[in-house]
């Protein structure tokens, strides 16, 4: 029952959550979409935890997604040993640097006054659930090897099954507490993003590459239009 | 040709007495919230000195602006690409203490503190952290040349001067100083637009006035550090940034923004100016010291027939030619030619003119008696300021064009001698005037509106015509309550 609970009815309400709290936000509290950047208070600590946290944990989540969603191409990637021994290296490499960019700055909310004063209750629910994430990832790196492997015959199927709506609860049921610990809290994370300034995710700017320098909004049409 | 209507302004140096009450005015209106404490959207600074935040115009230390890479033009801080990978930490964005650290004072201790010996004190406290702490900083710190040796020595307009022209600035007894009152450019070519990566960052097309949709902001930050005149600000409460509005809500009903209104010298104008929005590019991509004369050829002539036909081609309405025909600014910018952008190399194409300051004559002591100096007025070869300095600020570096400013600011001066005191020959005035290229009609234009006029006259708003804004054939009740100014919420964090 718990397990039901866990890893079958839980991800549909992070998932439902996140949909429908973020398009309420996006819709009737727009103003409050911001990355809520702290920078401004304290720059030099901030590089060395922003900038390898962001890119480690891009990377990071990028193969953790295309393990999921192509669960046969990631198998075959890792065919070959050397390959296999490259990606769980360069895994656990990243896995430790999200977790000492995280801790930076942790300690950086903690220990500068002003970042503090900038730092509401949901700021630190997020920063504990995203440690426990990293440090049960790093964990599960080092305890049980070759993640990338086990992932795509376990994880996969039950991440699938519960997109095809059939939870298949017993892919996760089976596994160690540390990587049902780590799949949960996944999904608690997913539910906090609307609530969050983990928002800012969803607004990468990328239209910025291809639009002009400058920006005229005109509240009437040019007769010249017409 | 595309020509847009924008609403510029000069303001006239010689006429700032720095009393600050325009910065004031604007506080009380817009950035007294908390996390914009520290933002003065419009603030004035004392030249020489480093401003405010500190150094804001040494683009070596903070990359604003714009630079030409052969024939294209750049941001300094890097490319869209550029910018984009500066976003998680942007090395460029200054901090809050390139600024000031906003202070206020534990004022319940007087009150409350237990009866002792020792009178009770309020000590200064954060307002970020609201922890105790040691005030060092402020938005005006080096006024009126306070602490010159640290912060007028480091001007970056000043150490690129000469050790004989530095001399000429802080020689004892010969001292000088000006005030620069700033606000938001509203620049043509704005950096903050061209490096906002949400786009929230938007020219209004009607009247210029740059703006950063709150809605739009993710609070990226790239527009603080692009601003070379470092007048957008980072609100580190909200996580929204936030600038200088040009007052567009006290526009919108006829009235001038509240810096404007609230200036006791008079020293603002404000005025509707033409242009032609095609020749963008181009002009931002002339030499440092060519700048000024190009940005004054985009500016086009409001009474010119051709000009007319144009403007009403685009778009632009009547009323709006109208007000350009008024327009005071013009007069100082193009007609006079006695207004010059504030640190054109910068490549914005700023939209706020300023005309430098002659600054007074100065006395000379001889064996105990008071003379005045030889000359009625500063002359050319004798002005107090180096001339590089307010080139420095004022024309990229090119001193013609202060000298030209100031021949006629001197021809306009003595004429005005010569006719209230009477004491000048004939030939020593047409002598200025031709110097200054400019007849007796319009020196006496420019001295009635340096001192005479009315606010009607020197603040000349165009109609905005937000009836406008609702597109004919709408229903207008769909729009009920639904435009104009105010926020159904407090701008402020919530999640």
């Amino acid at each position: 029952m718990a397990d039901m609970i866990l890893f079958g009815v839980f991800p549909y309400v992070a998932v439902a959550l996140a949909i429908s709290v973020g398009i309420y936000r996006y819709g009737v509290d727009r103003y409050s979409w911001s990355s809520q950047s702290s920078q401004f208070l304290e720059s030099k600590t901030l590089f060395w935890g922003s900038v390898p946290w962001h890119y480690a944990i891009l990377l990071i989540l990028l193969a953790h997604f295309l393990a999921f969603l192509v669960p046969s191409s990631w198998g075959a990637l890792l065919g070959s040993p050397l390959r296999l021994v490259f990606l769980e290296i360069t895994g656990m490499a990243l896995g430790i640097t999200t977790l000492i960019a995280l801790v930076i700055l942790i300690f950086r909310r903690l220990g500068n006054p002003r970042v503090s004063a900038v730092t509401s209750k949901i700021d630190w629910l997020l920063l504990v659930a995203l440690l426990l994430q990293v440090a049960t990832g790093v964990y599960i790196a080092i305890s049980l090897r070759w993640g990338g492997v086990w992932y795509v015959h376990t994880v996969s199927p039950w991440l699938w099954s519960l997109i095809k709506l059939e939870p298949q609860t017993n892919y996760l049921a089976g596994m160690p507490g540390i990587v049902q610990l780590h799949a949960v809290n996944g999904f608690f994370l997913v539910a906090l993003f609307p609530f969050s300034r983990l928002v800012h995710v969803v607004s990468v700017p990328l239209g910025y590459l291809g639009r002009p320098y400058q920006v005229v909004v005109w509240y009437r049409q040019r007769s010249r239009q017409n | 040709m595309d020509i847009r209507a924008q609403v510029s302004s000069v303001f006239h140096l010689d006429k700032c007495i720095g009393c600050h009450t325009c910065s004031i005015a604007c506080k009380n209106l817009w950035t007294d919230r908390r996390g914009n404490e520290y933002m003065w959207w419009n603030n004035v600074e004392t030249k020489p000195g480093t401003g405010y935040p500190t150094l804001w115009e040494d683009q070596e230390k903070y990359h604003g602006g714009w630079e030409r890479v052969g024939a294209q033009l750049r941001l300094k801080q890097g490319g869209r690409a550029g910018t984009i990978g500066k976003i998680f930490h942007n090395p460029d964005l200054p901090t809050i203490d390139d600024y000031y650290e906003p202070f206020t004072y534990k004022y319940e201790d007087l009150t409350n503190a237990p009866a002792g010996k020792d009178q009770p004190t309020a000590r200064p406290i954060s307002m970020i952290s609201g922890k105790p702490m040691k005030i060092e900083a402020g938005p005006n710190w080096d006024d009126d040349l306070s602490g010159s040796n640290i912060y007028a020595a480091n001007d970056p307009g000043v150490i690129q001067l000469s050790e004989e022209e530095q001399q000429q600035l802080f020689a004892i007894e010969k001292m000088v100083m000006f005030h620069l009152p700033r606000i938001c450019n509203h620049c043509m070519n704005a950096a903050c637009v061209a490096s906002c990566p949400s786009g929230a960052i938007y020219k209004r097309g009607e009247d210029g006035i740059v703006l950063i949709n709150q809605d739009k902001c993710r609070g990226w930050r790239m527009c603080v550090s692009a601003c070379p005149y470092k007048k957008t600000y980072y609100g580190w409460s909200s996580g929204k940034s936030e600038k200088c509005i040009l007052c567009f809500p006290r526009q919108e009903v006829g009235e001038a923004p509240a810096c404007f209104h609230s200036c006791v010298g008079r020293i603002r104008y404000l005025g509707v100016l033409l242009y032609d929005a095609d020749q963008i590019e181009a002009t931002a991509l002339k030499a440092d010291g060519e700048l000024p004369a190009a940005q004054r050829e985009m500016i086009l002539d409001p009474f010119d027939p051709q000009v007319i036909e144009a403007a009403r081609k685009a778009g632009l309405a009547e009323q709006v030619l109208e007000a350009a025909r008024q327009s005071p600014v013009y007069k100082f910018v193009k007609e006079w030619g006695i207004a010059l952008p504030l640190h054109p190399e910068f490549r914005t194409l700023p939209m706020l003119f300023y005309v430098p300051p002659l600054l007074p004559l100065l006395s000379v002591e001889n064996n105990g008696t008071q003379k005045i100096s030889d000359d009625f007025f500063t002359t050319l070869e004798r002005a107090r300021l180096p001339l590089m300095y307010l080139a420095g600020l004022f024309a990229g570096g090119n001193q013609e064009e202060v000298k030209a400013v100031y021949r006629r600011l001197i021809a306009v001066r003595l004429q005005r001698r010569a006719l209230s005191v009477g004491d000048l020959p004939e030939e020593a005035l047409s002598q200025a005037r031709e110097l200054a290229g400019l007849d007796d009609d319009a020196l006496t234009a420019i001295y009635r509106m340096t001192s005479l006029t009315r606010i009607k006259e020197r603040i000349v708003i165009p109609p905005m015509l937000r009836e406008q804004a609702v597109e004919a054939g709408m229903d207008p009740e769909e729009y009920k309550q639904g435009m104009g100014f105010g926020s159904r919420k407090a701008p402020k964090r919530r999640w």
